[in-house]
């Protein structure tokens, strides 16, 4: 059972991947790219990683794909159609993915994964809570308050940046 | 660990994944699209960091917690860089990378 949703969530991120870069259409990418994160949130369901699973659908999947496809709906028609890239940016992409990929994956074939044997620690929202705001071994605290800033850094940017200005707001 | 699935099977589809998202970047000429395709290079990232977590270090949740930083990180990016975009084509009417050149010099 495990195995055949692990082909097919693998099957669709590949898919779907492909489509999201190669499709004419805006709007379909943005459609195409929920596709892959919602599946990508599957493959944490199958790894027993139930928090990680609903932080990808609610944030990625409810969040960015949403303010994606506002801004989509702000700055194109919809009905407007990509041209076909250049043939020679089509190229370089194609063969820095291939060249890339085929590295990464002859590094990751020659390498042997040792699992380091421990009993497996169950994820719950009790060890989740308490090695996030922990300072002690395992603790991450320190990245959780240095997002936190990050965050509000982006929330004041993102405001500044695209508020209109007083003459604008004039002219419109 | 699952049963019946080796690790390498998951590190295929994520490097897949990245590469796939590299091409994208590289042959889209539009800024939302490049955006999306930035996503998908983290998302696979991600799987990269659960699934070492997963499989080689179970008894920890480092990698866990590296994805959820990581999914942060690329919310405040996407807030950022849509704003951007947004401002951009206030000023030029396009969001295509060749018609933004407004800052070079």
């Amino acid at each position: 059972m495990n195995v055949v949703m692990f082909y097919l969530l693998s099957a669709i991120i590949l898919i779907f991947s492909l489509l999201s870069i190669t499709t004419r259409k805006i709007l379909r990418a943005a459609v195409y790219l929920l596709f892959v994160l919602v599946a990508t949130s599957g493959f944490y369901f199958l790894l027993n990683y139930e928090f990680m699973a609903a932080v990808q659908l609610t944030l990625y999947a409810g969040g960015i794909v949403v303010l994606i496809i506002f801004s989509i709906l702000l700055t194109s028609h919809i009905s407007h159609k990509f041209k076909h890239p250049a043939l020679l940016n089509l190229l370089m992409g194609a063969g820095v993915a291939v060249i890339g990929a085929g590295v990464a994956l002859y590094i990751i074939f020659n390498e042997k994964f040792t699992a380091n044997g421990q009993p497996e620690l169950p994820v719950d929202m009790t060890a989740i809570g308490t090695q996030l705001l922990s300072t002690e071994k395992n603790g991450y605290v320190l990245p959780f308050e240095l997002i936190s800033v990050l965050l509000l850094a982006a929330i004041i940017a993102a405001i500044v940046i695209a508020k209109k200005g007083k003459q604008e707001e004039k002219e419109s | 660990m699952i049963q019946g699935i080796p690790i390498y099977h998951f590190l295929v589809v994520s490097t897949l994944m990245f590469f796939i998202g590299v091409c994208g970047f590289i042959i889209r000429r539009n800024l939302i699209t490049m955006l999306m395709a930035v996503e998908l290079i983290l998302n696979s990232v991600n799987i990269n960091f659960v699934v070492f977590n997963r499989y080689l270090y179970p008894d920890q949740l480092q990698g866990h917690f590296f994805s959820l930083f990581i999914v942060g990180i690329a919310a405040a990016e996407a807030a950022v860089a849509i704003a951007l975009i947004i401002n951009i084509y206030r000023r030029i009417n396009n969001i295509e990378v060749e018609n933004v050149n407004e800052m070079k010099f």
